[in-house]
């Protein structure tokens, strides 16, 4: 280790006093989640110590962390990417023949019946925001959450994901319209 | 070229979604303004997307306040463990 304190100016052993909470916060707001993002923080770390010779002093210590633990992210969207299929999402629309694109009967919207006045107070109601965003497929939970509460830049999640803005658009709106029948289900029409 | 103008409602309220973030072309709200015209579901599906909107924008502001740290119980677990790499 010295050896590599020497060449490049890297103190891994500083590195959890220094970093560990910016890097755990970072990646909580992605993963949502905070032992993946604990599991993510340590494995950026193990990456660190193992190529730390690779470190060229080009960006901060810092920089050259949170490049790391960003491909470890990528690493973790797309194993739930593969792990969990679309299949468990429940679509609105007809996907195919004649109907394709129209509103699938039973999914239609149904007027709501509670007033808009009673929606800011309470704290049920953003507890069942959350359970409702909980049950969507990780992947779309992931990508909306970034989107509509860290509120990221479309341009900067694709680059995260590596996934096309029209994907990120189909993402959000099979998120949005499932929230919105679960929310429809629970919450207004209760 | 007017058949490309009209959308299914599954297109439709793709578009709404990015609306509601301000992303959605010029083109793509004329798209969206029509069928919303000719088709009631997707009108009452846009008014209700907007409170939607609104809910998540509360929850956005409430999250943003909160920052989430490590316990030092957790750091010390991960000194430990990136002392033992060496």
């Amino acid at each position: 280790m010295n050896q590599t304190n020497n060449s490049n100016n890297l103190s891994p052993n500083k590195w959890v006093d220094d970093y560990a909470d910016y890097l755990f916060n970072y990646a909580v707001v992605r993963v949502n989640d905070s032992n993946i993002a604990k599991d993510l923080v340590q494995e950026t770390f193990f990456a660190g110590l193992k190529s730390a010779k690779n470190f060229q002093g080009k960006s901060t210590e810092r920089t050259w962390l949170v490049s790391i633990l960003k491909r470890k992210i990528i690493d973790h969207y797309r194993k739930i990417n593969s792990k969990k299929g679309q299949a468990e999402v429940r679509m609105n629309f007809y996907d195919n023949g004649e109907n394709e694109g129209s509103w699938i009967e039973e999914r239609v919207p149904q007027s709501w019946n509670n007033e808009a006045e009673k929606t800011i107070e309470n704290r049920e109601l953003k507890s069942q925001i959350d359970k409702c965003i909980d049950a969507l497929p990780e992947k779309y939970a992931m990508v909306f959450r970034m989107k509509t509460i860290q509120e990221f830049e479309t341009e900067e999640i694709c680059k995260e994901l590596d996934i096309t803005p029209s994907n990120l658009w189909v993402i959000i709106h099979r998120a949005r319209t499932q929230l919105r029948n679960c929310m429809e289900k629970n919450w207004f029409n209760k | 070229m007017f058949k490309k103008f009209k959308i299914t409602c599954d297109e439709a309220t793709t578009i709404c979604d990015k609306a509601q973030y301000g992303e959605a072309s010029f083109y793509e709200k004329l798209q969206l303004n029509w069928h919303i015209l000719i088709c009631k579901i997707c009108a009452l599906y846009s008014k209700q997307n907007r409170k939607m909107s609104h809910l998540f924008k509360m929850k956005a502001s409430e999250c943003k306040n909160e920052t989430k740290c490590l316990s030092n119980m957790d750091k010390e677990a991960l000194k430990e463990q990136l002392s033992n790499f060496n």
